[in-house]
């Protein structure tokens, strides 16, 4: 994962609550067995929407996401995070995420930023008075800056020291190897197993046919 | 001061203490996968030349793509077909157990996991899809991952977690006749809102709970999730037990001693503090039904159509301006005379035997409304099977319904059943998001027995509604 420590682009004020996973990346749009290649996408129902933020000029290269509390509710896909990165975004700012979302944003390497509402509506005034205008996102001092305005953020420790050092889970997971082995070694033995695979007897399923 | 269910939980499956700010390492017992969040997953061990830790305590089945028509013929669309390939292949290489489509097991994960008895008390439960919720019914600690989740409990079987707080929901009262579960948990979104559970757990306690059976205690932490909670846990209790004795995983002999031993410490103690608690009295609950595009957009079916400028607050004003917008309604009409396209009773939430019987008690002897379609979805190839012993299956199909085989279906717009765009749904699933059941397809959440009234009078109905009409007639 590539370290993050600040990050300057184009706002993109987003106003709306409870952007779920759904509008971020439509159901249709995971049948991909890739992790890339989702650019095309991102809140695919809304682009088809002339006025749609992303398909104004001024928006369209933009990097740092201003949208409403609640954001990414839903389903758990993490092709939401993966499609947001595909198009370039960096740096989604809410005053909630869902807690699924931001668990995947953290291991992916986008930042999703916790301002709150009151500073939301200063930096969408601030996007939408200037479309175009530059956000600056340092992680090191946990700030969104936009011309003249400084807001301070809240992101939890452990995921900033992990993307400013642009860890990998697993790795750090692993070096307690030995612990997880001395947890298994007193597991009950009532905990089911998968493996060998017990079924009630055996059934023929025969297709249903189309209905007349 | 004693500790809750959930802590109670987490601290049986915790590995290592996190220091320093670090999370806790939480051991994993059940993961699921199925094939549109595990193919990136493995991709990644592949890369990094890791294995599977644990084969025996992972399980792959086809669900969110499959075809519920047809399925002995190759699945027609390249990409789904694709993506059930790759999971086929994931599970030969690794040496995974999948039940594929064809198989008596296969269905929907969170309906096979109970069924096949993987699913018990006192577990850590992990699959790539945010309904696993629904197997904290059985008071195990289950949660929705993402992919990089998934590889890491499939490197691993373990999980860096920050802990959860804790929020009791206390439901007390006697649900009336004709109001279920699925009512239940549509008013407690519409109380605290889609956003109200984010960060806790949710322990649905209270009279009305212990009262109900597991399948509708499943509806019920099915939708924690729809209140914003990764996680929803009913405490086990002798119902629980009897559910899973005599499936095929259950435990048996001295390890069920054993285990119903364990599983009746499994309370939050009399004296422990949750970090919020909500109320809800279920004695004067009417079926619930949503009029907008979250589930917290609900309201008791004898509502009208709410009018944005009445909210207060201006965020859910034009959450509701632009949800009726969506969903082409207008403010005052009485939600019963929303006439409907599509009737779909099925998915995680509402696809299981009890679900089906309900519905089909509604219909039994009586004809559908012409110009509605009910699609009937059991949600496991074995749910279908008990229901064609039952006689269900004759019920739906003389009523004029469709009768599928079993998948994820209508619930998501990932397979070939899907709303078209502006067609209108009473769906018994789970989320009414735009475009959810296909581009541009409104929905409208209900329970099995909302769902099988409005089949037949082709508005949104209950069935107190059929009786009222018939006592007329």
């Amino acid at each position: 994962m590539e370290k993050f420590t600040t990050h300057t682009g184009v706002g993109v004020p987003l106003r709306r609550s409870n952007v779920d996973t759904d509008q971020i990346i439509p159901a249709v749009y995971l049948k991909r067995v890739t992790k890339t290649g989702f650019d095309d996408a991102l809140f695919a129902a809304w682009r088809g929407d002339p006025d749609f933020i992303l398909n104004q000029e001024e928006y369209k290269h933009g990097s740092v996401l201003v949208a409403g509390p609640d954001f990414g509710t839903g389903s758990s896909r993490e092709h939401a995070v993966w499609a947001l990165k595909d198009y370039g975004f960096k740096v989604v700012i809410a005053s909630r995420f869902a807690d699924i979302f931001r668990g995947n944003s953290g291991k992916q390497g986008l930042l999703a930023a916790v301002v709150s509402q009151e500073n939301i509506e200063l930096l969408w005034k601030l996007l939408e008075s200037e479309p175009g205008k530059q956000i600056t996102v340092s992680l090191e001092d946990r700030t969104v800056t936009c011309g003249e305005l400084t807001v301070p953020f809240e992101i939890d420790d452990y995921v900033r020291w992990r993307l400013m050092e642009g860890l990998d889970d697993i790795g750090l997971t692993l070096q307690y190897e030995d612990d997880i082995t001395a947890f298994e070694a007193k597991r009950e033995s009532w905990r089911p197993k998968t493996l060998p695979a017990k079924t009630e007897p055996k059934q023929v399923v025969e297709a249903a046919r189309p209905v007349e | 001061m004693g500790t809750t269910l959930a802590e109670k939980l987490w601290n049986d499956h915790l590995v290592r203490k996190g220091t320093d700010g670090a999370p806790d390492l939480i051991y994993i017992d059940l993961h699921m996968c199925h094939e549109v969040t595990s193919p990136q997953a493995f991709e990644g061990l592949r890369i990094a030349g890791r294995d599977v830790r644990r084969k025996d305590l992972t399980i792959a089945t086809e669900d969110h793509n499959t075809p519920t028509l047809n399925i002995d013929l190759p699945i027609a669309d390249e990409t789904s077909r694709v993506q059930i390939n790759t999971l086929r292949n994931n599970a030969k290489e690794f040496g995974i157990r999948i039940h594929s489509l064809g198989d008596a097991d296969q269905g929907v994960v969170h309906v096979v996991g109970p069924q096949l008895g993987l699913t018990m008390p006192g577990m850590t439960i992990v699959c790539g899809d945010s309904h696993t919720s629904t197997h904290g019914a059985f008071g195990s600690l289950a949660f929705g991952i993402g992919t990089s989740e998934v590889e890491h409990v499939l490197a691993t079987q373990t999980l860096p977690l920050k802990p959860f707080k804790t929020m009791a929901i206390n439901v007390d009262g006697e649900l009336p006749e004709g109001s279920t579960a699925k009512d239940i948990i549509l008013a407690i979104i519409a109380k605290i809102g889609t956003g109200g559970g984010q960060g806790y757990v949710l322990e649905y306690r209270g009279e009305a709970i212990r009262k109900l059976s597991m399948e509708a205690r499943m509806t019920i932490c099915n939708m924690s999730i729809e209140a914003g909670a990764r996680a929803g846990l009913i405490a086990p209790d002798e119902t629980t037990f009897e559910y899973v004795k005599g499936r095929p995983h259950a435990p048996e002999g001295a390890d069920w001693d054993a285990a119903v031993e364990y599983w009746k410490t499994l309370v939050t103690d009399e004296d422990a503090v949750f970090d919020a608690e909500v109320h809800l009295n279920a004695s004067d609950l009417e079926p619930f039904v949503t009029w907008g595009t979250n589930p917290g957009q609900g309201l008791p079916l004898s509502a009208t159509v709410p009018n944005p400028e009445d909210f207060a607050d201006e965020t859910e004003r034009e959450a509701a301006a632009n949800a009726l917008a969506y969903m082409g309604l207008t403010p005052g009409t009485p939600l019963r005379e929303i006439a409907i396209d599509t009737v779909f009773l099925g998915s995680c939430t509402n696809g299981r035997i009890e679900d089906l019987r309900a519905a089909a008690e509604v219909i039994k002897g009586r004809q559908k409304a012409p110009n509605t379609r009910m699609l009937v979805v059991p949600g496991s190839a074995r749910v279908r099977l008990q229901a064609e012993a039952e006689g269900l299956d004759k019920i739906f199909k003389d009523f004029g319904a469709e009768w599928r085989n079993a998948g994820c279906s209508m619930c998501l717009g990932m397979n070939p059943d899907q709303l078209a765009p502006q067609e209108r749904s009473a769906s018994t699933s789970n989320r009414n998001f735009e475009g959810r059941q296909g581009k541009g397809g409104r929905t409208h959440l209900v329970s099995p027995l909302v769902a099988a009234a409005t089949a037949v009078r082709g508005t949104l109905s209950s069935p107190a509604d059929l009786d009222r009409a018939s006592v007329l007639a």
